[in-house]
């Protein structure tokens, strides 16, 4: 084996806490005055800017080491506190130890040989089982802190409670325990002892919870900034640790002096607090330090903590070079796998292209153009890895020295690799690989048959672009992350990726069996739709819709489907194609829509990836310059029906009525039997919604019989493009009942929903059933009903977002380890099984239809 | 009263592996019985089963996706 570069391997990781000598040693200056700079501005000695803990202006030295800004790390100093204080986030410790240890010898309540045998116990448990050992160690604890009586010396215990935040009382006497007290029990207590406590004493012996020296982080730590105004603007860290010296010197004084006790008490509890605002200043019962302008300073806890914390916000994610963010706009000529790049991304966004003899003088040509003009580079790298900017005055020298093994940051390019994400990334196709297209305006383009997988619109959406800089990186990109690669959903295995829209109704419009054109138009309509073979077209003088659209399909394309709409001149949904001809059937929404798509899944199953994303494509075009060339619009006459056919309606709402009616009288006669299980009115509301739902599906069903099937408004309903019939219906028809939770609208005032009901009116009109249509217009207590359902289903999609948002988070966070393994069981990262079979059936879902695997066809293929 | 919580229709059917079954089972799947997920010794389901720590328990479960899935526990007293 080749020797290995490391010569020093690190063992383990162990966290100690400091001691206070470790902290008198590790300082190299003593804090005493909280003042910071001098009159001209020089850090002023024993201050907390004190040049000896480091650094932060340039042209200064360090004292310590006597580096320069920059190279200096910062030391540590440290201040010695007047009186000990506690550190609040070890206070259930020491309350532990409070309650577990003897108040008089300090030894823990527990007899020498129970002692004995319990760290026997516990130390093996931490080697054998780490993950039960706190439970023990909290059973032991409890146990000692229920003795009353030491069993060392026959001391009486008092019962200790904590008085939040900092203070601990003795319960029987109300007297304070004072942390000087605390710190003199803890430091008898010995070493083994510490361990019942689950605590290791030369890691951190119990005395060391309460500070008598605190440790000042070093200034680069906390740096301050300067203002334009020339004015110096103090860190957060350094605000709080001017206010512990301000007091603690004050303290210092007033002991000196001999002060009565009450006023060093008061000085000594302002310490307490400004210690403890020091590590976390969000602690309740705690008012937090702050700000003259009111704003909680952000101490020690707060720079760690949370969203905004040093974990997640530097740590768990960074901000990235080579990235652009706009607003997107849609762009239905570009192609699904392509983005459209603006122009002032352009000169701003670069690739790394790495020089050779056979691109030397291609890649002068970026450099002479230089960083405005497009396309240009904006850097040079030499092989040393110095990395040179290019200017006007820069370019010529950056010419003439340019060689192989120099990279050269060009501009990026039509076709070059970028990644493409909108937040939330919530699953994997929300960060795809497109191919760059450089456009003029100022959006991301992206072809509209690719929101959906983004779950992007265009009232402002804005996306994220990113460039990959290296060969791997960019091999990645196009093998793993690339559109064609996520036209299948893992969710449910099938299409998700699809036609929408214009596309859809323009495809339904073409394959429907009325539409014929003359060959001429078809090739002009296959030639805007990107097609230039036209061989599959049939050589006639008319040819029918069909067999426009066949043109595309591959020419042993078998499929057998179902669509959403039906055929003029046909009773059955079936679609069907047989070597690449659509002989029966129209396409809609149930083979080409997004989430459905059957007949893109088989394309995608028979010819893969790359084929698939091309003929969809196509097939959107098409769509698009179908529509386009036949015209599409919809009107409010759409919707109008026949003066009969209304009549119809009102009938049928009538008798709706009327039954309702007739349940009502009945159930205030006595005479309505509740059902099992229910109590008689929600029996009666039961009946009424019954009733009312097949009124509303009555008047859908004459509705849609009714409306004019060749009316634009039918079409996009019927092919899927847009709308449902219920939005037809309720338009034309009737609105129908609003319901809220489930429930009709009741209450709002007493016994009925509004003033012009009467008391314990339960008639469909008074709890919220809308006769009128939209188009008719509605009376104004329907109009009102209508408003209380709008405004409720907004609360709960503005309230369920950011809901679902950290359910979500969770959720990913605890399952974001897990793997299918070779034996198709999921395990965590220790190999533990979490799953015995993936799914419990061992199906990839993106690799089957729909979730579930269907042989039928696959036997039919083998024996063929 | 007494409720037999196995006879539960929410309660899935546990079983426990013999020395024979068991081994069989190991072996076929390349199991480790650290890697398996635990049941309590003391878990009200398979007290009829009358387990000891080491056993393994076969559990029959509905599965939406599958019909029906097993899961195997091994019985731990922690």
């Amino acid at each position: 084996m080749i020797a290995s570069p490391v010569f020093k391997k690190i063992d383990k990781i162990v966290f100690n806490a400091l001691s206070p000598q470790m902290i008198k040693k590790m300082s190299s200056a003593k804090v005493v005055t909280p003042e910071l700079y001098d009159k001209e501005g020089y850090p002023v000695d024993g201050g907390l800017m004190d040049v000896r803990l480091g650094v932060i202006d340039p042209g200064l030295r360090c004292a310590t080491c006597g580096s320069r800004l920059k190279e200096c790390p910062g030391h540590f100093g440290h201040i010695s506190l007047a009186r000990p204080v506690i550190h609040v986030k070890y206070i259930r410790t020491i309350l532990s130890f409070l309650r577990g240890t003897c108040q008089e010898c300090s030894h823990a309540l527990m007899d020498e040989k129970k002692a004995k045998r319990y760290i026997k116990e516990l130390a093996d448990l931490r080697q054998i089982k780490p993950d039960i050992y706190w439970d023990k160690v909290r059973k032991v604890m409890a146990e000692m802190t229920k003795q009353t009586k030491c069993p060392h010396c026959n001391a009486k215990q008092n019962h200790v409670v904590l008085e939040k935040p900092t203070t601990f009382v003795e319960k029987e006497t109300q007297l304070r325990i004072s942390p000087i007290e605390i710190r003199s029990r803890f430091e008898k207590i010995p070493d083994e002892d510490c361990e019942l406590f689950g605590l290791n004493a030369e890691s951190l012996r119990p005395e060391w919870m309460v500070l008598t020296i605190l440790a000042i982080p070093p200034v680069t730590a906390r740096p301050s900034i300067t203002l334009e105004s020339g004015e110096r603007s103090e860190d957060d860290l350094t605000h709080k640790l001017g206010d512990i010296v301000r007091i603690n010197q004050r303290l210092f004084e007033n002991i000196n002096a001999g002060a009565p006790e009450i006023i060093i008490e008061d000085l000594w509890d302002l310490l307490q607090y400004h210690v403890t605002t020091f590590f976390d200043n969000n602690i309740s019962q705690v008012p937090p330090a702050r700000h003259r302008s009111g704003q909680p300073l952000k101490t020690l806890s707060e720079r760690i903590k949370s969203k905004e914390g040093r974990v997640r916000r530097n740590l768990a994610g960074k901000r990235t070079n080579y990235s652009g963010r706009t607003v997107i706009s849609p762009d239905p000529m570009l192609e699904l796998f392509e983005v459209g790049v603006p122009m002032d991304m352009g000169t701003v966004l670069t690739v790394p292209e790495i020089v050779t003899e056979w691109n030397l003088e291609y890649l002068k040509k970026f450099i002479e153009r230089g960083p405005k003009e497009y396309p240009g580079a904006n850097y040079v790298i030499r092989p040393d890895g110095k990395k040179k900017k290019i200017t006007e005055e820069t370019k010529e020298t950056a010419m003439e020295e340019l060689e192989p093994g120099y990279i050269v940051e060009r501009h990026i390019m039509d076709g070059d690799v970028a990644l493409f994400n909108r937040q939330p990334s919530l699953h994997r196709m929300s960060m795809m690989a497109h191919r760059i297209k450089m456009l003029k305006y100022k959006t991301l383009r992206l072809n509209p048959a690719v929101c959906h997988p983004y779950n992007a619109d265009f009232d402002g959406d804005e996306m994220n672009l990113h460039i990959p800089q290296t060969e791997e990186a960019r091999a990645e990109a196009e093998l793993l992350l690339s559109v064609k690669n996520h036209l299948i959903s893992p969710r449910y295995g099938l299409s998700i990726i699809g036609c929408v829209q214009d596309a859809l109704a323009g495809n339904y419009l073409l394959t429907r069996s009325d539409m014929k054109m003359p060959f001429n138009e078809a090739v002009s309509l296959l030639n805007n739709s990107n097609v230039t073979d036209f061989s599959g077209l049939p050589n006639k003088d008319t040819v029918t819709g069909k067999e426009v659209f066949s043109a595309l399909l591959p020419p042993d394309f078998s499929f057998t489907g179902e669509s959403k709409a039906i055929d003029l001149g046909e009773t059955g949904k079936e679609v069907l194609i047989r070597k690449g001809k659509l002989t029966k059937g129209v396409m809609d929404s149930n083979n080409l829509g997004q989430g459905a798509g059957m007949m893109l899944r088989k394309l995608h199953e028979m010819y893969g990836p790359n084929t698939t994303i091309i003929i969809l494509g196509n097939i959107f075009k098409l769509g698009i310059q179908m529509l386009m060339k036949r015209g599409f619009t919809i009107a409010l006459s759409d919707m109008d029906l026949p003066k009969k056919v209304r009549d119809g309606i009102n009938a049928a709402l009538d008798g709706a009525e009327e039954d309702v009616d007739n349940l009502i009288n009945s159930f205030h006669a006595g005479e309505l039997k509740a059902l099992p299980g229910r109590s008689r009115n929600e029996t009666l509301e039961l009946k009424i919604m019954e009733r009312l739902n097949a009124a509303r599906d009555e008047t859908g069903n004459i509705v849609a019989e009714n409306a004019d099937p060749k009316s634009h408004t039918m079409i996009m309903a019927i092919s899927g493009a847009r709308g449902k019939l219920l939005n037809l219906a309720q338009i034309a028809g009737s609105v129908g009942q609003q319901a809220l939770r489930g429930q009709r609208i009741s209450g709002g005032f007493k016994g009925r929903t509004l003033s012009c009901f009467k008391e314990g009116s339960l008639t469909p009109a008074s709890r919220g059933f809308i006769k009128s249509s939209f188009s008719g217009g509605m009376r104004p207590d329907e109009f009102f009903f209508q408003a209380i359902t709008g405004r409720d289903s907004l609360m709960d999609t503005a309230l369920r977002t950011p809901k679902s948002g950290y359910l979500y988070r969770r959720l990913s966070n605890a399952m974001q380890d897990l793997k299918v393994e070779y034996d198709n069981t999921v395990r965590d990262v220790s190999k533990k099984i979490i799953q015995f079979r993936y799914g419990e059936d061992s199906i990839d879902v993106s690799k089957s239809e729909g979730g579930k695997l269907d042989i039928a066809p696959i036997l039919e293929e083998v024996q063929r | 009263m007494e409720f037999d919580i196995t006879k539960h229709s929410l309660t899935p059917k546990h079983t426990k592996l013999d020395s024979k079954e068991e081994e069989k089972f190991l072996e076929d799947t390349k199991y480790r019985k650290v890697h398996l997920p635990k049941v309590f010794l003391e878990d009200p389901s398979i007290q009829h089963l009358k387990p000891v720590v080491g056993d393994i328990i076969k559990i029959e479960r509905k599965s939406p996706t599958a019909g029906v899935a097993y899961f195997y526990r091994v019985v731990s007293d922690e």
